[in-house]
């Protein structure tokens, strides 16, 4: 009888505990990113040390981030979210907030303190652009150039891709407006506080056309983020823009005869979101993983293994060496300070407006 | 045939009618048959039909800007948006009321972004003004409240607004399991008595009470509303026939009647005002007249954008000139899939001869080869004509060797019209070649040797004789290639440059990247419909019945 007793019972807290687990936590969870080095860092500095903490959790990844907007909004219209955690740029997040897409979170609940006990929301900062968006990495929009195409004055501003007397050859930019109008500007003799006020104007817009006009004829255009490493490896480009990351494992890992061109970097964001719509189990499990995958010390981990800057200032001290290159990562992020010497921050709710009817205007500026 | 009108209709062997006992029999035949053919049919209808028909009702459904804004969108049925003023606080109220339970719900940037395709500035706008909104009215709130601290308890207006019925039954959901999903929550249902006294004040709370229910999980009986209902309150009692309040009863009375007599001593501030501090463009009648054209319930709107024209508050009108790009790019979509069809049977035409006409053995294994690019993925057979191509690539590298051309000088044959008709070319090759080799085995060669006996020259044969038997093979190859073609847009986004884009880059970009699903599915329909006119074009010149596909 008493053994009867005792066996049913650990018996029952046997088939319990799993359950209780399950009821308070989902045990799988899909995470969403960009694909290549950068997911791989995610991987390495996030969600593997997560997994071995928690196991039998499952987690799956998606390399989708590139459409998420889209794909969120048709999940959210066919009522099955399947996703549990989404990496976007803010201005994507921006725009999932403004759809109600994104959930709202608070910062001060949901992400870790620093270890000296500030709050999230100080350690973080302006970074948090949107009620929904968790911010983790700075990145920056920079160019990169040949360094045996250029003689012997390489390029020092980033009015020198506008100017092909000096540097003949094809430059790469990225095929949309956002960056190129603001560069445009810039280099016509626009101060930098004054652009986006300028390009309001249809006169200020029609000035950044006639800028890019000067070397539209050399200029080829990208859509992919790997295209311009590959343009500058193929030497098919002198000089083109694409994100630093991509230069850092272009210079770095592929040791091409390339240089870095900080100036004028324009900084952006990318962080995580959480949809709205998931189950409290599933909830839950993105919430702790999101606690632990943006705390301080796994923001500096990340960038062991990608050459950008973690979004907590805390973060910043602790960051290291390259894991595999054993380099020193501080020169490399663009926050440096002899990196960040003049900068641009990308202005996400002036792009938020002028973004379709600016779009309209520079597709048709490059149809002609 | 005396017999036959005796016995009356023909019977079967079971003694019913024999045509009756046909006809049984052939319904059951077909029933079967369709039942065979249900689930494929079915399948198609769910996965096929279905989705497209639903993307293409996007391109004119527009119910968001009326679901979102109802009382706008009727109060600005008065307002002339040519008379060059904004239009009156009527239609500022209702607006406010609209916007507030728009951004209690997060529905006003959705909102916000559709309007913005039309007007550039209108997403920031309700974005930045929804933040605001929900402390408009609270100059009378607070006047309201100094008159009588009762107006701020939840209390007062639960007794003043809501049905008692609605009460009591709100009250039995409270007290009893909540989570049960047999027992939904009844939403809030106000009160007849002041229904026409105070019309905007019943109207408004109902809008806060719904909202706080369903939105924000809380009892309307535990919620003081939000300023605009204040608003409204002082709204309808600066306008309220003083008899008729007089004649209420109980607390009604009591509340009503004082705050009617202070109402007109009150400060005031105007709506338009307000929405004024917080961005000049409300002050602009240009977004007024937006909102205004946008308010029915279908538009055409996206159909107009879709051949560079826009809808405006005064009718339709051409696009600005810098901003007009889907014309070019219907026009450039079809000149680039005829030059692309028209190279496949230039290039396909002379290798299916060689298949059709030699042994076996040979012409299967140049089939193999012809179906060999199959085997390798698109991005690599595009990426690959990157590498020869591009300017530092292998045929230039080739040629500047030759000395055919100066290293100063290299061809640009990438990232052009030439790069996209060169790889889509090759890609489509294949659907062109098939077609026409089947159509090819069938004819005999001994029409072509009967010719040549009887005298005709090589190509007389052949262009008498041999190509009009080949025909329906074209024909089939070039409808394959060039439907297939006007909808490709993965190879032109990697190697077409600026110039060598299709309609159908755009079509992708709306929908993942600048989330205008109307307008693309506006310029899916256009594309749908051009098809259509060709294939029924080519159905009367050339005839549908004369094409074969083997």
């Amino acid at each position: 009888m008493k053994l009867k007793n005792i066996l049913l019972t650990t018996g029952a807290a046997l088939i319990a505990a799993p359950m209780a687990f399950a009821q308070d936590m989902a045990d799988s969870m899909t995470l969403v990113s960009w694909g290549g080095a950068y997911q791989k860092s995610q991987i390495d500095a996030y969600s593997d040390p997560y997994k071995a903490m928690h196991e039998g959790l499952e987690v799956v990844w998606d390399e989708s981030s590139n459409e998420a907007v889209a794909k969120l909004r048709a999940m959210n219209e066919a009522g099955n979210i399947t996703w549990d955690l989404v990496d976007v740029v803010a201005s994507d997040a921006i725009r999932l907030c403004d759809e109600g897409l994104a959930m709202e979170y608070d910062p001060d609940e949901l992400l870790a303190p620093a270890p000296d006990g500030t709050p999230a929301s100080e350690d973080f900062g302006d970074l948090i652009v949107s009620d929904c968006f968790i911010p983790q990495i700075v990145y920056s929009t920079t160019f990169g150039y040949r360094t045996d195409l250029v003689g012997d004055t390489p390029p020092s501003t980033v009015c020198d891709v506008f100017d092909l007397e000096k540097y003949p050859g094809k430059r790469s930019l990225e095929k949309r407006p956002i960056n190129n109008m603001e560069w445009a500007l810039y280099c016509d003799g626009v101060a930098k506080d004054e652009i986006y006020d300028v390009l309001e104007t249809e006169e200020g817009q029609a000035r950044a056309f006639a800028k890019l006009d000067t070397i539209k004829d050399d200029v080829i255009w990208w859509s992919a983020g790997a295209d311009t490493p590959q343009l500058l490896a193929d030497g098919e480009v002198v000089m083109g823009s694409t994100y630093n990351g991509r230069l850092f494992s272009l210079i770095e890992e592929q040791k091409q005869p390339v240089a870095m061109l900080w100036d004028m970097q324009v900084f952006d964001l990318d962080g995580w979101i959480i949809p709205t719509g998931l189950s409290d189990e599933r909830l839950a499990r993105v919430k702790d993983f999101v606690y632990y995958a943006t705390d301080t010390q796994r923001l500096a981990d990340q960038a062991k293994y990608i050459s950008y800057g973690p979004a907590r200032a805390s973060s910043a001290p602790l960051v290291g060496k390259h894991a595999e290159l054993g380099i020193e990562m501080g020169p490399h992020m663009p926050t440096d300070p002899a990196n960040a010497k003049n900068t641009l921050l990308y202005n996400y709710e002036w792009w938020a407006d002028y973004r379709d009817d600016l779009d309209a205007k520079f597709q048709s500026w490059l149809a002609q | 045939m005396s017999d036959a009108t005796d016995t009356g209709p023909v019977l079967a062997a079971d003694g019913r009618p024999l045509k009756r006992s046909l006809q049984r029999a052939l319904r059951a035949e077909k029933l079967r048959a369709l039942a065979l053919i249900a689930p494929l049919l079915i399948f198609i209808l769910v996965t096929f039909i279905a989705p497209i028909a639903d993307m293409l009702f996007r391109s004119v459904e527009n119910e968001i800007v009326s679901d979102t804004l109802p009382r706008t969108t009727l109060a600005l049925d008065g307002w002339d948006h040519k008379s060059g003023q904004i239009p009156s606080e009527d239609v500022f109220a209702a607006f406010t009321y609209d916007l507030v339970a728009a951004a209690e719900r997060k529905q006003h940037t959705r909102l916000g972004t559709r309007l913005n395709y039309e007007m550039t500035g209108i997403s920031s706008l309700f974005r930045k003004t929804g933040r605001r909104v929900d402390d408009f009215g609270e100059l009378y709130m607070d006047q309201f409240v100094d008159l009588d601290p009762a107006w701020v308890e939840p209390a007062t207006w639960v007794t003043l607004f809501a049905d008692p019925a609605w009460i009591s039954s709100f009250e039995d959901w409270q007290a009893g399991d909540r989570k049960d999903a047999t027992r939904p929550q009844p939403l809030f249902v106000a009160s007849d008595t002041l229904g026409t006294i105070l019309p905007e004040t019943t109207d408004s709370y109902t809008e806060f009470a719904r909202v706080a229910q369903t939105v924000n999980a809380d009892s309307p009986l535990e919620e003081t509303p939000w300023a605009p209902v204040y608003e409204a309150l002082y709204r309808d009692l600066s306008r309220a026939d003083s008899a008729a309040i007089a004649a209420l009863e109980g607390p009604a009375r009591t509340l009503l009647a004082p705050a009617q007599a202070a109402v007109a001593g009150f400060r005031t501030e105007t709506l338009s005002d307000l929405y004024i501090d917080v961005d000049k463009d409300w002050g602009d009648p240009e977004v007024w007249a937006t909102i205004q054209a946008f308010t029915p319930k279908y538009t055409a709107g996206y159909f107009l954008n879709a051949v560079d024209l826009q809808q405006t508050a005064d009718g339709i009108a051409v696009q600005p000139e810098d901003q007009r790009i889907y014309f070019l790019l219907f026009k450039r979509t079809m000149f680039m899939s005829m030059m692309i069809m028209g190279s496949c049977v230039l290039l396909g035409y002379p290798i299916a001869y060689l298949l059709s006409n030699l042994s076996l053995r040979a012409s299967n294994l140049l089939l193999i080869l012809v179906l060999l690019p199959f085997w390798a993925s698109l991005l690599v057979r595009t990426s690959a004509w990157k590498v020869l191509l591009q300017q530092q690539g292998v045929i230039n590298d080739v040629l500047v060797w030759l000395g055919l051309v100066d290293d100063g000088h290299r061809l640009v044959m990438i990232n052009n019209q030439f790069g996209t008709i060169v790889a889509m070319t090759h890609i489509l090759l294949p659907f062109m070649i098939l077609p026409l080799y089947s159509v090819m085995k069938t004819i005999p060669h001994t029409y072509v040797r009967a010719a040549k006996s009887l005298g005709a020259t090589n190509w007389t044969a052949f262009w008498r004789v041999y190509f009009p038997q080949s025909v329906p093979g074209i024909g089939a190859g070039c409808i394959l290639v060039f439907i297939l073609s006007i909808g490709y847009y993965i190879t032109p986004e990697l190697v077409g440059g600026t110039t060598g884009t299709f309609i159908s880059n755009r079509i992708a970009y709306h929908i993942s990247s600048s989330l205008n699903w109307g307008l693309a599915a506006a310029l899916g329909a256009i594309l749908l419909a051009v098809v259509l006119i060709l294939y029924w074009a080519y159905d009367r010149l050339v005839g549908i019945d004369n094409v074969s596909l083997g």
